[in-house]
C-alpha cells in the first residue's frame, strides 16, 4: 500500500463504488493530480476483482448465450450498414405501402434520396476499408517487428567485444503514446528462490513506477511485456533492482542495471 | 511479470483483437471463457437469475460494443468483466445509472488469471483467506461487495462507527492482497 496515507481508507472506498457526495469528490480532485495514488486505485480495483472471482455458482443458462450472440449478430448488421449510423438518423424509413397512388410518387422521391444517400455510404464504406486496410498494414509491420523480439524460438546473440565476458544487458522499447513497454534482457545472472529482476520506469520526478518483474531463464534471458503503467508517464530512464518475486512498489535494493533513451 | 504476463495477456488479447474487427465467433469464444465469472458476481449480487442474466446480456454487449475499453497492456480480461460485472449488478440493485465508465476501469492484480484452472485456483485461495478473516471484517467487505452499502450504511447496520468499517473493510482488502504476495 503506497497510495497517500491521508487518502487510504477513501481511495479503497473509492475503487469499491462505495464512496459518495463530498468524499468522492476529494478523492476524485486528488487523482487527478497523482498518479502514484491512480495507480493504487488500480491494484485495489484488482483486490475487489479477486473477491468477485471468488463467487460461484451456477452456468448461465444456454438461452443466455443465444440471447446474446443474436444481439450480436444483429447488432453487426446494422453496424456493417449504417456507416457510423449518423445518416441514418436523419432519414427515417417511410410507411407507404398503403398509400396507392399516391405512394408511387413518394416511391419516386424515396428512390432519389436512397441513391444519394446510397452513394454516400458507399463512399463512406470505402474510406472504411481503407482505415481498416491501413490498420491491418500497421499491424502486419508491428508484427514483423515484434515477433524476432518475442518468439521463444528466436536466437538471441548478443555481440560483445572478444575480450570481455559476457555482460548483463537490457533493452526497453518503450512507446509512451500508446503505453506500450516490450523489455528484454540478456546475460543475466540466476537469483536465489523467490527472488526476481524488477524494472522501473523512472520519470523525470518523483519516484520510480514499477513496470514489471522476470525470471531469466536458463540463458539468462527474460522478458517483459506490456507491464500495467500510468497512462502517459513518462520515462527518463529504465533501471533494474532485484526484489521479492512477487514485485514491490518501490525499489528496497540498489539499482543494479540503468539506462536512459538513446 | 515477465512470461506469466505474456501468458496471461496473450490469448485474450488475440480475442479481443478479433472482436474489434467485428468477429462474432470470437464473440462467442470470450462469451464461453468468461459467462461464468461475469453470470456468478451477478446472481450473488442479485439474487434473481434473470437479473443477472440481464446483467450479463449487458456486460458482453458493451464488450462487443466498445472492445477498445479493455487495455490488454493493462489487466486480465477476466478480472476487468468480473469488476464491470459486479457495478453494474450494484447499480441495478441500487436501481442507479452506471457510476463507472467502462473505458474508465482499470484493474491490476498480481495473480495469474488466464485459464479457468487459474482463475479456481486464485477463487480457492480467497475463499481461504475470507475464511480466515474475523467474522465482522468478512462481513463488512461482503456488506460494501456484494451489498453495494456504503460504509456509513454499513455503520448504521451494525451499529459500529464509521473509522472502524473503514479500517475493516480496507485491512480486507489488504490481507487479500498479500495473500497473492507471498
Amino acid at each position: 500500500m503506497s497510495a497517500h496515507e491521508q487518502f487510504g481508507e477513501d481511495l479503497v472506498l473509492y475503487a469499491l463504488n462505495a464512496l459518495e457526495g463530498e468524499d468522492r469528490a476529494k478523492v476524485e480532485e486528488h487523482l487527478a493530480s497523482c498518479s502514484e495514488c491512480r495507480l493504487e486505485l488500480e491494484h485495489l480495483r484488482g483486490d475487489g476483482a479477486l473477491l468477485a472471482l471468488s463467487t460461484s455458482g451456477p452456468k448461465p443458462p444456454a438461452r443466455a448465450r443465444a440471447r446474446l450472440l443474436e444481439a450480436v449478430a444483429k447488432e453487426g448488421k446494422i453496424a456493417a450498414s449504417r456507416a457510423e449510423g449518423a445518416r441514418e438518423a436523419g432519414h427515417p424509413k417511410p410507411r407507404w405501402a398503403w398509400l396507392g397512388w399516391a405512394a408511387a410518387a413518394a416511391m419516386v422521391v424515396l428512390a432519389a434520396l436512397l441513391w444519394n444517400e446510397n452513394s454516400g455510404l458507399k463512399q463512406m464504406l470505402a474510406a472504411k476499408n481503407e482505415e481498416s486496410a491501413q490498420a491491418r498494414r500497421e499491424l502486419e509491420d508491428l508484427r514483423k517487428v515484434a515477433a524476432p523480439i518475442l518468439s521463444p524460438q528466436t536466437q538471441r546473440i548478443t555481440l560483445v567485444s572478444t575480450k570481455a565476458a559476457p555482460q548483463p544487458q537490457g533493452k526497453a522499447f518503450y512507446l509512451r503514446s500508446r503505453n506500450s513497454l516490450v523489455f528484454v534482457a540478456n546475460n543475466m545472472p540466476q537469483l536465489p528462490p523467490h527472488k526476481a529482476y524488477q524494472l522501473w520506469l523512472v520519470p523525470p520526478d518523483g519516484a520510480p513506477m514499477p513496470a514489471g518483474v522476470f525470471k531469466p531463464d536458463a540463458r539468462g534471458s527474460g522478458t517483459i511485456v506490456n507491464p500495467p503503467l500510468p497512462a502517459g508517464a513518462e520515462a527518463k530512464a529504465f533501471a533494474i533492482t532485484v526484489e521479492d518475486e512477487a514485485g514491490v512498489p518501490q525499489p528496497t535494493t540498489p539499482i543494479i542495471m540503468i539506462g536512459t533513451g538513446e | 511479470m515477465s512470461s506469466p504476463d505474456r501468458q496471461t495477456i496473450s490469448p485474450d488479447l488475440a480475442v479481443v483483437t478479433a472482436v474489434k474487427s467485428g468477429d462474432q465467433g470470437a464473440m462467442a469464444e470470450l462469451y464461453d471463457r468468461y459467462s461464468s465469472v461475469v453470470y456468478a458476481v451477478a446472481l450473488r449480487v442479485l439474487g434473481d437469475t434473470m437479473a443477472a442474466e440481464d446483467v450479463l446480456q449487458e456486460v458482453f454487449l458493451q464488450l462487443w460494443r466498445n472492445p477498445s475499453a479493455f487495455d490488454a497492456a493493462r489487466g486480465s480480461l477476466g478480472a476487468w468483466l468480473a469488476v464491470i460485472a459486479r457495478n453494474r449488478a450494484i447499480d441495478a440493485l441500487r436501481k442507479r445509472k452506471p457510476e463507472t465508465d467502462i473505458e474508465d476501469l482499470v484493474v491490476s492484480v498480481a495473480p495469474d488469471l488466464a485459464s479457468e484452472v487459474d482463475r479456481s485456483r486464485a477463487a480457492e485461495k480467497v475463499r481461504g483467506v475470507l475464511g480466515s478473516m474475523p467474522s465482522a471484517q468478512r462481513s463488512a467487505l461482503e456488506m460494501v461487495y456484494f451489498q453495494g452499502l456504503s460504509h456509513s450504511e454499513i455503520a448504521d447496520k451494525t451499529g459500529e462507527p464509521l473509522g472502524t468499517i473503514k479500517t475493516r473493510i480496507r485491512a480486507g482488502l489488504m490481507m487479500l492482497r498479500k495473500a497473492f504476495q507471498t
